[in-house]
């Protein structure tokens, strides 16, 4: 059994932009490994195109700096060729979301078991500042100078809609918090996305504000935990109850509620109604959900073809090319 | 005797099934053609199927036709004109017919050919035959009635009875040809061994229409016999070209030993080989069905970083889809087959038909210096071999390469002899040496100039590849000019390294007045023209390309020899195009045809003629 630490993991020196959330990631993400203590030889990290899948150049594992959106459909080739590997599968909003948005559907449809990271600052950062498909309606960028005329996309939303089994989010300033839902990650089979909300210091700066120190998450998010009372506050003094078909803050104490009324985090739960309704909740009238929202047990697309091949092989009197050959109505000339 | 009848000896034979669309044609001539193959004659068939899922029953464009080519030696080509037409319904002889010799015998279910029928398919008399002008001798029988008599006591209902009516004229046409029905027997027995009274139904009306064509004489005044000349003994099957090129595929990866991973997405014609290989499971074969073309081939370029045998498969528009990630794969150096079953363009197109004309698009059709290799099937059965080789290339080169086929190779069928994995070369990609661990650099070069490859898993050779241009020496990302300069020079350089073999010359190799030049699935009607060219005295020879790039060494030499010479192929000039681009002051003539359609041997012939007149 060897044992890694984080610098196991680390390769070279980092271009992005003092104070992008992407440093703060790529740190807690070789905390992560070196944690959860796969070989580096044994990983394989893809990503697309983007200031965040830069990333690879600084892993010193196996890996792919690709092309733009792809990511997720060559992780999913690499995965499947090659199951023994783990594959982390990285991409921004704009990479993984609009040009790469049918893969990341198709790949949570599919059930590859990635773990698919998702470096969310609501920018195109690499081109210089124009709206991603996060960015809210009316933001002003240098492709929309006068506001968008568009909704964005809720990247849980889009897991969800395609059956995705495991959604989680961190701040990526909030390492710890990080940490956890990279190894919730890894442990889950299947595909696994992790939002990473984060800074862009130069062109979308103060974005995810009210979460991104320890004092705005404390009174502004939600550390959600499976089995756990969905409790928040500086002093957990606000909870989570449901009203109708929807959710709503209550105040412990106040009008007799008390700890038992407050919802208790199902991640488990194979209906994602509930999780569905954490995933979009807003500030300033609802905190942000961190944490693991989602985390299903289903089939695996990976362990489902090799079951197959297995399963298939067993039946058939054919192994190889020669005896392949020998399936067709064949006939002799003299 | 009355009960004599002449039996006339044939060198070959072209035979066209043709009905509606549900009529089982392609089966009957598949059966035809297994059968002729086994008792020795050389086959071609091809399948001319409508693009519609289902066209309205009877409809002039639900009519789907097959064509088989049968010869006592061999046969190039599935034949331009048949000199049997079989005709299920009345729709079927007004779009069937122009395909008929003035010569050929026609076969129609007069059942089919009732007030209905006839009005579907636009007939504006009662006599069609009248109508149509046809002089030719025409088998008129009741199939459908005498099939419903045949099964009467079957306790099969009308509409499976009537799904025999194809096996009524095969029968027929068996008798025409004194061909034995024990092997469609027993093709039919294994075929429907599930259903064994489906079976007994088919071999009985085979039977019947056999019977029926011999008890009659059928009004026709002599059937036929095509014996066997071919002397290559060994065990032979059936194979269309996609099945080909499938086989190729797995048969390079078990030499390679490698996995093999197919990420693909269905398109016509190029799907056959997706359905192929998914059935293969016990060989270990991956097929991934992706979610867009861009997807199948991004796969597999992941696949192949992962270290297996990546191939993807397209056709058409997929093509250019596929063209961001196949550069992927050139930056990346990393091994990949691309397969392009070409097809009617641009856009949709026509998707069922046949063309060349993606040949430019896959030499040049990506962003930047991109040099890929490219091969073209020239046949059915050489699909297999082109597989093969494009995936050798590919492995022991670290590039992705482009394997061309056509609608026409892909689809149609030929006999082919079984081959012998131990007689094909070996494959040895150029794995990293365990000795460089610790040095190696990601862009480390053998001495052909090819990247060694590490297969993630293997400690020690951890490394990012990616579409960002690299150093040469450390791998890391670089925009230093100098290197991107070098870099370029690399990738064209190992490309050119690539030796493939020289271009071969048939024919009057010596003193031809005319070279007719060719490339990929025109081989067949080009050769089939240049026999009938040199049978009337004309000096004539062929040099048909598989391998375009890197061209054979021998290509300015043999393009140089002859006093005329003329590219002939089913575009507007590309292959000619490439051709001068590649050859200091090369002016050839130029026989372009788009249509859709196989070559027609009488029309090349005429063409090449008018050259040689010149």
């Amino acid at each position: 059994m060897c044992e890694f630490t984080a610098k196991d993991y680390k390769k070279g020196q980092p271009r992005w932009c003092p104070g992008c959330g992407d440093h703060f990631f790529l740190a807690s993400l070789h905390k992560a490994m070196a944690e959860i203590g796969v070989a580096p030889w044994d990983i394989a990290v893809i990503s697309g195109i983007g200031c965040s899948s830069r990333l690879p150049h600084y892993m010193n594992t196996y890996g792919m700096n690709t092309i733009h959106g792809r990511s997720a459909a060559i992780a999913t080739g690499c995965k499947v060729a090659n199951p023994n590997l783990t594959v982390w599968q990285v991409s921004g909003d704009g990479d993984g979301l609009a040009i790469g948005g049918n893969h990341f559907i198709h790949a949570n449809r599919r059930n590859v078991n990635l773990n698919m990271i998702l470096l969310n600052n609501r920018i195109y950062g690499l081109t210089k500042g124009q709206y991603s498909p996060t960015s809210p309606r009316g933001f002003v960028s240098k492709s929309s100078p006068y506001g968008t005329v568009e909704d964005p996309f809720c990247p849980a939303e889009l897991c969800f809609g395609a059956r995705g089994h495991f959604f989680a989010r961190a701040v990526a300033t909030d390492a710890a918090g990080t940490v956890d839902i990279l190894k919730a990650a890894y442990k889950h089979q299947g595909s696994s996305v992790c939002e990473i909300l984060q800074n862009c210091v130069i062109f979308n700066h103060g974005t995810h504000e009210s979460v991104y120190t320890k004092e705005g998450r404390a009174k502004n998010a939600i550390y959600l935990e499976h089995g756990k009372p969905m409790l928040f506050g500086e002093n957990k003094e606000f909870g989570l109850v449901q009203e109708g078909f929807g959710l709503k803050v209550v105040k412990l104490g106040e009008n007799g509620i008390t700890e038992k009324d407050i919802l208790v985090h199902d991640a488990h739960c194979e209906d994602n109604t509930l999780q569905m309704k954490l995933a979009l909740m807003q500030g300033p009238e609802f905190p942000v959900a961190l944490g693991v929202i989602r985390d299903v047990e289903a089939p695996t697309y990976d362990d489902g073809v090799y079951a197959q091949i297995e399963e298939v092989s067993a039946k058939k009197n054919y192994h190889n090319f020669e005896e392949l050959l020998l399936t067709n109505d064949t006939w002799e000339v003299k | 005797m009355a009960e004599e009848m002449i039996v006339k000896e044939l060198d070959q034979v072209v035979v066209r099934f043709s009905g509606d669309s549900g009529d089982g044609m392609q089966l009957a001539g598949n059966l035809f053609s297994t059968i002729s193959a086994t008792v020795g004659n050389d086959i071609s068939t091809f399948p001319d199927y409508p693009a519609d899922i289902r066209a309205p029953q009877g409809s002039l464009t639900g009519v789907s036709g097959f064509q088989v080519h049968i010869g006592a030696g061999k046969v190039f080509t599935p034949g331009d004109e048949c000199d049997v037409l079989v005709a299920m319904n009345a729709a079927a002889l007004k779009t069937q017919y122009k395909f008929a010799k003035s010569t050929a015998c026609i076969i129609i279910d007069t059942d089919c050919f009732q007030k209905s029928d006839l009005e579907k398919a636009a007939f504006k008399t009662d006599n069609p035959i009248e109508e149509m002008g046809i002089k030719n001798d025409v088998i008129a029988a009741p199939i459908s009635q005498m099939v419903k008599d045949c099964l009467a006591d079957s306790g099969m209902d009308n509409k499976s009875m009537l799904k025999c009516r194809n096996m009524f004229a095969l029968g027929l046409v068996c008798w025409l040809f004194n061909r034995d029905l024990t092997i469609a027997e027993n093709f039919l027995r294994e075929k429907f061994a599930k259903k064994p009274a489906i079976a007994e139904a088919n071999i009985k009306v085979i039977h019947a229409g056999y019977d029926y064509g011999h008890n009659t004489h059928s009004s026709v005044a002599h059937t036929y016999r095509i014996e066997s000349k071919t002397v290559n003994p060994g065990k032979y099957m059936d194979i269309t070209g996609n099945k080909a090129t499938a086989y190729g595929f797995i048969a390079a990866a078990e030499k390679a030993g490698l996995k093999l991973y197919l990420g693909s997405y269905p398109i016509t014609p190029a799907t056959d080989v997706l359905h192929e290989l998914s059935k293969h499971k016990s060989l270990g074969v991956v097929t991934v069905q992706c979610e867009d073309e861009i997807a199948g081939c991004a796969s597999a370029v992941g696949a192949s970083y992962a270290g297996a045998l990546a191939v993807t498969s397209t056709s058409g528009p997929g093509i250019c889809l596929k063209s961001e990630a196949m550069n992927l794969a050139v930056i990346m150096e990393l091994p990949l087959v691309v397969l392009d079953v070409q097809r009617g363009g641009p856009a949709t197109g026509l998707p069922t038909k046949s063309e060349q004309t993606d040949l430019l698009q896959v030499l040049f059709g990506r962003n930047g210096e991109s040099p890929m290799p490219v091969l073209a099937a020239t046949s059915p059965t050489d699909c297999f071999d082109a597989a093969y080789e494009a995936s050798k290339i590919a492995l022991e080169h670290m590039t992705p390469v482009v394997l061309l086929t056509d609608a026409f190779v892909a689809n149609g069928s030929a006999a082919w002899k079984l081959p012998k994995l131990a007689e094909y070369p070996a494959i040895n990609p150029p794995y990293v040496p365990a000795e460089l661990k610790g040095t190696w650099t990601p862009y480390q070069r053998n001495e052909e100039g090819v990247r060694y490859w590490a297969i993630p898993g293997t400690e020690g050779f951890t490394h990012i590849l990616g579409g960002l241009e690299k150093d040469n020496a450390t791998g890391a990302i670089s925009t230093n000019p100098e290197n991107h300069h070098l870099m370029t020079q690399l990738r064209q350089q190992k490309i050119e390294k690539i030796q493939v073999p020289d271009v071969e010359v048939e024919g009057d190799k010596d003193d031809a007045e005319l070279l007719i030049v060719g490339f990929g699935g025109t081989y067949g009607h080009l050769h089939a023209a240049m026999d009938e060219l040199r049978a009337a005295g004309k000096k004539v020879a062929l040099a048909h390309f598989k391998y375009i790039n890197p061209l054979p060494a021998n290509t300015a030499e043999v393009m140089k020899k002859y006093p005329k010479v003329v590219v002939a192929e089913q575009n507007m000039g590309q292959f000619a195009g490439y051709l001068r681009m590649k050859l200091d002051g090369f002016v050839p003539y130029q026989y372009n045809e788009v249509k859709g359609q196989p070559f027609v041997v009488n029309e090349l012939v005429s063409a090449f003629t008018e050259i040689l007149n010149k």
